[in-house]
């Protein structure tokens, strides 16, 4: 069935301040355990060293990302999600843990512009510090009313992360405070 | 704007970032309590004006609860810690203390 997987809004793209694009079909793996007792397995799998408090850390095809205490969430490739879920099942057996493929149950989008730009955007409709935050930190917050996590691949380019079922309402706020005429020149 | 810090992530959370639980650091009165105490436990609370602890969870972020210590009249904050403990920790006390010379915990 996998193959006939779709993404929350296939092609949903605005461009105004900065661009706000939908990022299609994107693997992602919720893995809650004990960390330090689970950070040889992580990197034995995803080649990544157990990330500290909020930041984000490269492995091979994938990152990692520290979600709460007992929380991390690895981003893959779609198509491997099913398979990294298997391989940290493996490698943490007889530790309590849990590893579950969410790829469908999330939406992913892009945001790409100027730096100062995106954090504008970003900051009109999230309470966190777009100000504060930095490449390969993860920030959970709330976008509008709802949750979500933000980060930045590189300066120029922002990533979100929200409830697939909430998606819609997400990609118009953000197309909405991206809007021409909209600047605030702030950041 | 109300702002805590998780003691979880060290995230500086807005107040829209969080869930309020009320009072912390109540005893619970559970199956074989008097009625009184059942009743003092679920309903009862001093709703003090001055030095209060609170339960908050950190909903839109890491999803912890932490516990805070503020003053219900000024909005100031006097620190946030673990939930796993019964009561203030003695920094949280003193942290009081070094503002509210006349505060003691009872
Ligand atoms: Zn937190």
């Amino acid at each position: 069935m996998s193959d006939q997987a779709v993404s929350a809004l296939p092609g949903a793209e605005a461009t105004g301040l900065v661009t706000v694009r939908e990022m299609g079909l994107q693997g992602m793996v919720t893995l809650r355990a004990d960390l330090s007792a689970a950070a040889r397995a992580v990197q034995r799998v995803t080649g990544a060293a157990m990330p500290g408090v909020r930041r984000i850390e490269a492995g091979k095809g994938c990152s990692v990302a520290w979600m709460s205490p007992d929380e991390l969430l690895i981003l893959c490739d779609r198509a491997g999600a099913d398979r990294m879920v298997f391989d940290l099942t493996e490698a943490l057996t007889g530790q309590h843990h849990v590893a579950v493929n969410v790829s469908d149950a999330r939406a992913m989008f892009a945001l790409e512009g100027a730096p100062g730009g995106l954090r504008d955007v970003l900051s009109k409709v999230t309470p966190a510090d777009m100000g504060a935050l930095v490449p390969g930190e993860m920030r959970r917050t709330r976008l509008a009313q709802v949750p979500a996590a933000i980060w930045f691949e590189a300066e120029g380019a922002a990533r979100v992360i929200c409830f697939r079922s909430v998606a819609r309402y997400v990609f118009d706020v953000l197309a909405m405070s991206a809007r021409p005429g909209g600047a605030v020149d702030y950041h | 704007m109300l702002v805590l810090t998780c003691p979880y992530c060290g995230v500086a959370a807005c107040e829209t970032e969080l869930a309020p639980g009320g009072e912390a650091h109540l005893k619970r009165f559970g199956p074989g309590s008097s009625d009184e105490d059942f009743e003092a436990y679920l309903f009862l609370r001093p709703n003090v004006k001055g030095v209060h602890f609170e339960r908050w969870r950190h909903a839109m972020g890491c999803g912890k609860w932490f516990l805070a210590a503020r003053d219900t009249a000024t909005l100031e904050v006097f620190g946030t810690y673990r939930a796993q403990t019964s009561a203030p920790p003695p920094e949280i006390v003193a942290a009081i203390q070094a503002k509210r010379p006349d505060w003691s915990l009872t």
